[in-house]
């Protein structure tokens, strides 16, 4: 089969993998495998079925402590999914049993070393050929950064804090030395020359000199420049702290507007942004992210929901508009978002074991026959599948 | 003697970014492809080695100034290489060497603690230290340590790492979907350290892993490393890798392990060697003087010379005599960010006595660096390295070897076709492996068998 011509109409599709799903009773359906939570088979399984349906990308959730119900402060809950493994290493672990599909671990960046993530990503890189993201997430949980005992958290009431600003402006300038660490290598580096005995032109390997309010960073990486050059970078925002953050450093910001008003109103902002940013002739993806309860009768969908939120002894909440319904249905809504100037959605399947075969398998065909979606893999990089080419080394257009 | 035979461990180092590891042969591929890490793995599997070894290094090394640039050069991170080559092996355990120095024990516990999920129980950590300002300058903490504290630092990273494997005892997850309790324990990974260098408490969030704890290594070799060894390791990776020498270690280390209530086959020792293996032992040691050769070219021959001189020898033929002026003994240090500068103690000395050498014998600088260099520590053929090493490990100069070819990614084809069958047939080498866990090859016990909460 032939790839499928780029449409104009044609949007992206990722889903995100989070435990057994983003439903907190997810866990309690039959086909969810809650006790191969924490094994490789268990994460292949689900990437292979995201590869079947030819989606761009997975990404998948991470954080430096349990789990929680409360935005800021950790429970005590036994009725839920605790513990995860590093999604980093679940993503490289699936790596060699995958051969298109995007990668985009979720990383926190608050308490860590931007010099550690940039190898471990470059890494990535490597061991998918070409298929590594790097989801972004700040953490202000002061539990969390207990965890770490090298700096307290300011209590914050609402993420609206200047403490949230700040820990934006931390994570930008952990992003700009992570890309700074990714190009520290020209990609003609490694010269192999036996006449003089040398195994790299160290005219080639840049100190990148970071210097930011909160760190410094010295270079150059220890892993040479990656496969994809700059593999891709993405984060989710909820307002203009965060959307700001996606304007100025993300290949991809994850939005979440309940309705099209809201689509044309959050992506109106963050093009703004973009442009006083100075990267206005950039490709920046804005993909729409959607929690989805997908049957192939409307009523089947909701009356999952309805047992969904019995067994949590609570109506289901999310900070994303929640679908219930078919996957025409879906593919309806995702066309009305995708005019509303959205490129692409980043699915949260409700229970991974349903509703992820049912994105694959359902949702995938009714877009294809629209032709809305590709039927075929064009491209064995994440890059080529959502249309970056692989961009000049910086330190070599200045060197040269 | 009539003790059994000991089984014989056997493990594979990827070769390193150091001048033993020999780039310009036409077979030498690539050292950060997927494809040579996978192939070099399947090879030690397929030979039925204990696990594979990656070192680490965290700033790119330099020399008067500017990255040096002979030999090879980058590398990928440990964690997320050893995660893609459990998916490409089975059995073979994973050892990562990981700095206690640029990490937090939060986050390199998590990372262990899901290599091992993610491996069905094949991680191991190579615990290792280091305080200069130098790899600092890489890291949001920067170079903080004080050279002293590097010990006490390492150890309570270690403990601490451990509070936090143990935080979770294997018994919390219940995922009872009738019942709706997913845990039996609320608290399940509570943690409390309070210490010199760590003050931290909550709640880890990775469950007990298949191996409860991964398997430590430790590679110092001082008297600080090999007590710290003897209290906490699993296995060392040494250096002493010569008859005499690994017998005098061997002794040493395991005579301390009394003091800290553990009997000797608590701690292996796995000194690092070499090898140059061909059909015949003639053959071997012609190969073996080839690859010293291409070891050291006469820029790399100038290179070591000036960590003894400590100065700029550019302007000396490789292939002249030595240099007539003296070392320069100044704090300065022409290297950086490798362990050989601290080789040489005292180098007017050093360099005394390699004048002698040069003129007793017509050296030139290369043919010196060649000679007073490591020999591989093995060499013949497949008959004469098998004997050679079942006479160390059965004679205490170790439990092992940390196998450390001199070609990527192919140099241990050969041994793992020739040399494996002959060690599987004198009864010391395993034909198939023990158990799925890096702990089963390596006959240590699981973290909890002799504690009231195993329930197999």
């Amino acid at each position: 089969m032939s790839p499928s011509p780029a449409l104009s109409s044609a949007l992206h599709l990722a889903v995100a993998l989070d435990g057994t799903g983003w439903h907190p009773a997810s866990w309690r359906e039959p086909v969810a495998r809650p006790r191969e939570l924490f094994t490789a088979g268990y994460w292949a399984d689900l990437v292979a079925e995201a590869e079947r349906g030819l989606l761009d990308f997975v990404t998948i959730e991470d954080g430096l402590g349990p789990q929680s119900s409360h935005a800021l402060d950790p429970d005590e809950r036994t009725d839920q999914v605790r513990g995860r493994l590093d999604a980093v290493l679940i993503a490289s672990r699936v790596a060699p049993l995958t051969r298109h599909i995007g990668l985009v671990p979720t990383a926190v960046v608050t308490h860590t070393e931007p010099f550690h993530l940039s190898k471990a990503i470059a890494t990535l890189d490597y061991v998918s050929t070409g298929r590594a993201g790097l989801r972004v997430q700040i953490t202000a949980r002061p539990n969390e950064a207990a965890h770490f005992g090298r700096r307290t958290v300011p209590r914050i009431e609402t993420y609206d804090s200047p403490v949230v600003a700040d820990l934006f402006d931390e994570a930008a300038d952990h992003v700009e030395a992570v890309r700074r660490l990714w190009d520290s290598w020209e990609d003609d580096a490694e010269i192999r020359d036996a006449a003089t005995g040398r195994f790299v032109d160290r005219d080639k390997l840049h100190h990148i000199d970071f210097e930011g309010k909160h760190f410094s960073v010295k270079g150059p990486s220890i892993t040479p420049r990656p496969p994809q050059g700059q593999p891709l970078v993405t984060a989710l925002g909820h307002q203009s702290v965060p959307y700001r953050f996606i304007a100025r450093q993300a290949d991809i910001g994850h939005i979440t507007p309940q309705d099209t008003d809201q689509a044309r109103a959050i992506v109106a902002e963050i093009r703004a942004e973009q442009e006083s940013a100075g990267r206005s002739g950039e490709l920046l993806h804005l993909f729409g992210d959607m929690e989805v309860f997908l049957d192939d009768d409307p009523a089947e969908a909701a009356a999952r929901r309805d047992r969904l939120d019995t067994l949590a002894g609570e109506p289901y909440r999310s900070d994303a508009r929640v679908f219930t319904g078919t996957p025409a249905q879906l593919a309806d809504l995702l066309t009305e978002f995708r005019e509303a100037g959205l490129t692409g959605f980043r699915l949260r399947p409700a229970v991974l074991g349903h509703d992820l075969p049912a994105i694959t398998r359902g949702l995938v065909p009714e877009l294809q026959r629209r032709g809305a979606f590709r039927t075929a893999y064009e491209s064995g990089t994440l890059r080529g599948l959502l249309g970056f080419r692989r961009p000049a080394n910086r330190y070599a257009a200045t060197s040269a | 003697m009539s003790r059994p035979l000991k089984q014989i461990h056997l493990a594979a180092h990827f070769p390193g970014v150091n001048n033993t590891t020999v780039w310009s042969d036409p077979e030498a591929g690539s050292h950060i492809e997927f494809a040579s890490f996978a192939h070099f793995a399947r090879t030690a599997e397929r030979a039925k080695f204990d696990f594979l070894f990656l070192a680490e290094g965290l700033r790119l090394r330099e020399h008067g100034g500017r990255i040096y640039d002979l030999d090879v050069v980058g590398r990928p991170d440990t964690f997320t290489v050893l995660a893609a080559l459990a998916a490409v092996t089975e059995h073979l355990g994973l050892t990562g060497t990981i700095n206690s120095t640029f990490n937090e024990p939060y986050e390199v516990a998590r990372q262990f603690a899901s290599l091992d999920h993610l491996s069905g129980g094949r991680s191991a950590w190579n615990v290792v230290t280091s305080w200069d300002a130098f790899t600092g300058e890489n890291f949001r903490r920067g170079g903080f340590l004080p050279q002293e504290e590097r010990y006490s630092r390492a150890k309570e990273f270690l403990a601490t790492a451990q509070e936090l494997f143990d935080s979770w005892h294997g018994d919390e997850i219940l995922a009872d979907q009738a019942s709706g309790e997913f845990l039996r324990d609320a608290r399940a990974g509570s943690f409390v350290h309070t210490g010199q260098h760590f003050d931290i408490h909550g709640r880890f969030n990775v469950p007990r892993s298949p191996q409860g704890r991964p398997v430590v290594f430790q590679a110092g070799d001082s008297e600080e490393g090999r007590e710290f060894a003897a209290s906490a390791a699993d296995a060392i990776f040494s250096r002493h890798a010569t008859l005499d020498e690994g017998r005098a270690f061997y002794t040493d280390v395991k005579n301390r392990l009394a003091k800290y209530g553990r009997t000797p086959d608590q701690l292996l020792i796995l000194p690092a060697a070499s090898f140059a293996l061909a059909d015949t032992d003639a053959e071997a040691e012609e190969l073996a003087r080839i690859v010293r050769r291409r070891q050291v070219s006469g820029a790399t021959a100038l290179k070591h010379l000036e960590f003894v001189w400590n100065r700029d020898l550019s302007s000396y033929d490789p292939d002249g005599p030595l240099p007539d002026i003296d070392p320069d003994v100044s704090d300065h240090h022409i290297a950086k960010g490798r362990a050989q500068v601290r080789m040489y103690r005292d180098p007017l000395a050093t360099a005394r006595e390699w004048r002698e050498l040069a003129a007793a014998h017509h050296w030139s600088i290369r043919d010196l660096v060649i000679h007073t260099g490591n020999r591989q520590n093995f060499i013949g053929s497949p008959q004469t390295i098998a004997r050679t090493i079942n006479e160390y490990v059965q004679s205490d100069a170790s439990d092992g070897f940390i196998l450390v070819p001199h070609i990527t990614p192919t140099g241990l084809d050969a041994f793992a076709d020739k040399v494996v069958p002959l060690l599987q047939e004198q009864g010391v080498f395993r034909t198939e492996y023990e158990g799925p866990t890096l702990r089963h090859q390596l006959g240590l016990a699981h973290p909890d068998d002799d504690s009231a909460r195993r329930v197999a």
